[in-house]
């Protein structure tokens, strides 16, 4: 789960981060009355879980409380990589001397949060990594004895040669690794990490992603998620316990676990078709999941053609066979249905779906491919 | 022959009593398994099924029936803690079925147990079964049959499909292991491709892995200069969509170095054979079988 810039600036703060003066509007009268309360130039700066949030218009300098408001009036409603911005942050400008990149994410190859500083902040971290590699210093952290001091200054000399901007960086590394660990994260940013005209360091810009697993046992971060700021369909799904990410094509496909779903998305591509989505119904289904699925699915309008892809091992066949009858006895379809399931309880279920009118088979490519032919109108496969 | 389980294996189950954890023991109890006792604090002295003994902690099921190896369904917010009692009680092999752990949790449990010398496979994975002589996980047995092949996947329910599109075909397996689709896990490819490496009766072996990470290139790497024996690989995700997870944790692609492409490169560039579909498994493993 990503959190706004400035629910994250909010923790960050709390933990004694030197952060400029800045508070979230959603309305332009808002955004006009806080700048006129931080009284200096402002920037307005949407916020949307998207990059590119500046190249896009998405962040604008104000001098003056009026222009505030209009800047706020622009961005508000503004669409960002397809998201439309609720929100803006108003915030204190800042004089930029110089900017530096910090970040931590939990890394697969040491299995460990690692910390990622570089002198050259601002930029595409990943353009630094590519292009001047010696200018990044990758740190890995065991979790078990925390950021040791030595290692804070180690990453703090990194930066700045000057001993009061090294020992501020690194007392602000410690600070982050307490952030990265008590909220949960797998990522947790500031970049741009300023040193302002006063000779400042500050923390102008800052991004976490939540682990989703650790939300069940950290109520105060899965409280900060907002729903306003995702795709419809897949607040629906997640509130349904189903994973579901909503592609452009328009074969619907309906699987269990992540990579049968995967490999069934591929499959449909590798037959000339397109899938219009990614869901997994997890392992132990119920009718009840299959009936939302069907719901979600079907509520996207450039859906063809469904297609259902089950290997019961966990999950129950003859589950997924009753929620597919009850969901059409509810909603009858509009568009063709194509089933495929095997594995447990598989006589039962094939029953189930022949009484009610469906054909169903057991074999994985010649379902992909009957779904794609039907969802091009015969034209592929 | 096989790995890491056989007819030797005497499993203990933490969260027998549990939803997940007494369906399966009796699922793996009907396919053969030695399940010698299950760990559920409080239930200590009660029997499950009438036949196997339940203890308060591993330490003690260790010391009362010589298990060797434990099965873990607890909750994910108590994994951690359940897979570290079981390496300190001296097992030697830990699969950890559980999905959900939180990652941090694993930076904290992984260096535990390596420094113990335990193997650790999972957490949010099926298990592995050596088809006829033992099965622990949720693996459905039904699937198998023995035979030549050793298969390792990072999925599950694709892992039941590519397996049972092999037993179909009359294409046996000596050992499948699901490692979990986690970004920190136990056990990686690279550890299964080296013990299937070493297991005289595994001829051949499927890999199937998917988007995210760079498991797969160096297991490739470790294909090309260490093994004799010939590999097929597979990777789920291709048309997935970067920046998005897709479920599992593992399965998001950052940067140029997790995608499905590369991936395919890698294998073909480590001379692996490579199946686009799952049923391609089939005619590649037969032709080198032969």
């Amino acid at each position: 789960m990503n959190i706004h810039e400035y629910q994250a600036k909010e923790i960050l703060r709390a933990l004694g981060v030197p952060i400029p003066a800045g508070e979230v509007a959603t309305t332009a009268d808002e955004a006009e009355a806080i700048a006129r309360r931080i009284g200096s130039q402002v920037v307005v700066k949407a916020q949307v879980h998207a990059g590119g949030r500046g190249k896009a218009g998405g962040v604008k300098l104000a001098r003056t409380p009026e222009e505030a408001r209009e800047k706020a009036a622009a961005i508000l409603g503004m669409e960002i990589k397809g998201l439309v911005v609720q929100k803006v942050l108003v915030t204190a400008a800042s004089d930029i001397a110089s900017e530096a990149y910090v970040g931590i994410i939990l890394d697969r190859a040491t299995k460990k949060p690692v910390f990622m500083v570089s002198p050259a902040g601002g930029i595409d971290i990943e353009e630094v990594a590519a292009t001047t590699p010696e200018k990044i210093l990758k740190l890995p952290i065991d979790t078990r004895y925390g950021l040791q001091p030595y290692q804070a200054m180690r990453l703090g000399f990194f930066l700045y040669e000057d001993l009061t901007k090294a020992r501020a960086a690194a007392k602000i590394m410690g600070q982050l690794y307490t952030a990265f660990m008590q909220s949960g994260c797998s990522l947790a940013e500031i970049n741009p990490l300023i040193v302002d005209t006063a000779g400042q360091v500050v923390a102008l810009d800052a991004k976490m992603g939540i682990d989703d697993n650790e939300l069940d046992r950290r109520p105060a971060m899965a409280a900060l998620r907002d729903e306003s700021a995702e795709e419809p369909s897949e607040v629906a799904a997640r509130n349904a316990n189903l994973t579901f990410i909503k592609l452009d094509g328009n074969v619907g496909c309906c699987v269990n676990g992540a990579g049968l779903a995967m490999a069934t998305m591929d499959l449909v591509k590798y037959y000339g078709g397109d899938p219009a989505n990614f869901l997994d119904i997890g392992g132990s289904s119920n009718p009840e999941k299959v009936v939302n699925a069907l719901r979600i699915i079907t509520s996207d309008p450039n859906v063809k053609c469904i297609l259902f892809n089950i290997f019961g091992g966990i999950t129950r066949t003859d589950d997924v066979a009753n929620g597919i009858v009850t969901a059409t006895k509810q909603n009858p379809l509009k568009v063709p249905i194509v089933i495929r399931l095997t594995g447990t309880n598989e006589e039962i279920a094939m029953k189930i779906l022949a009484e009610n009118g469906f054909a169903a088979s057991s074999d994985m490519d010649e379902a992909v491919r009957k779904a794609v032919s039907l969802a091009t109108g015969g034209k592929a496969a | 022959m096989s790995i890491f389980i056989d007819k030797g294996t005497r499993l203990i189950v933490q969260g027998i009593t549990g939803r997940d954890g007494s369906f399966h023991a009796k699922q793996m109890m009907e396919y053969g398994t030695q399940v010698v006792g299950g760990v559920t604090p409080g239930k200590g002295g009660q029997m499950f099924e009438g036949t196997v003994p339940i203890f308060n902690t591993v330490a003690a099921a260790v010391a009362a029936t010589g298990a060797n190896t434990t099965v873990i369904y607890v909750p994910p917010m108590f994994a951690a803690d359940a897979i570290m009692e079981a390496a300190d009680a001296g097992l030697q092999l830990i699969v950890a079925i559980t999905e959900g752990v939180p990652v941090l949790d694993m930076t904290r449990v992984h260096p535990f147990v390596k420094e113990r010398g335990v193997r650790l496979i999972g957490p949010n994975c099926p298990g592995l079964i050596t088809p006829g002589a033992s099965k622990v996980g949720i693996i459905p047995g039904r699937i198998c049959t023995p035979g030549p092949v050793g298969v390792v996947s990072r999925s599950g329910t694709l892992t039941y499909e590519i397996v049972y599109q092999l037993t179909r075909a009359g294409i046996g397996q000596t050992t499948c292991v699901g490692i979990g689709g986690d970004p920190i896990n136990g056990t990686n490819f690279i550890d299964c491709l080296a013990a299937f490496e070493a297991d005289p009766a595994t001829k051949a072996v499927c890999m199937m892995g998917e988007i995210g990470g760079t498991d797969e290139q160096e297991a490739a790497e470790f294909v090309r200069t260490r093994m004799t024996k010939p590999v097929v690989g597979f990777i789920a995700g291709q048309t997935a969509p970067p920046g998005r997870r897709m479920g599992h944790a593992g399965a998001i692609i950052s940067g140029s170095s997790g995608t499905a492409a590369e991936k395919v490169a890698a294998f073909e560039a480590a001379g692996m054979g490579v199946a686009k579909r799952p049923i391609d498994f089939v005619d590649l493993i037969r032709a080198r079988l032969k």
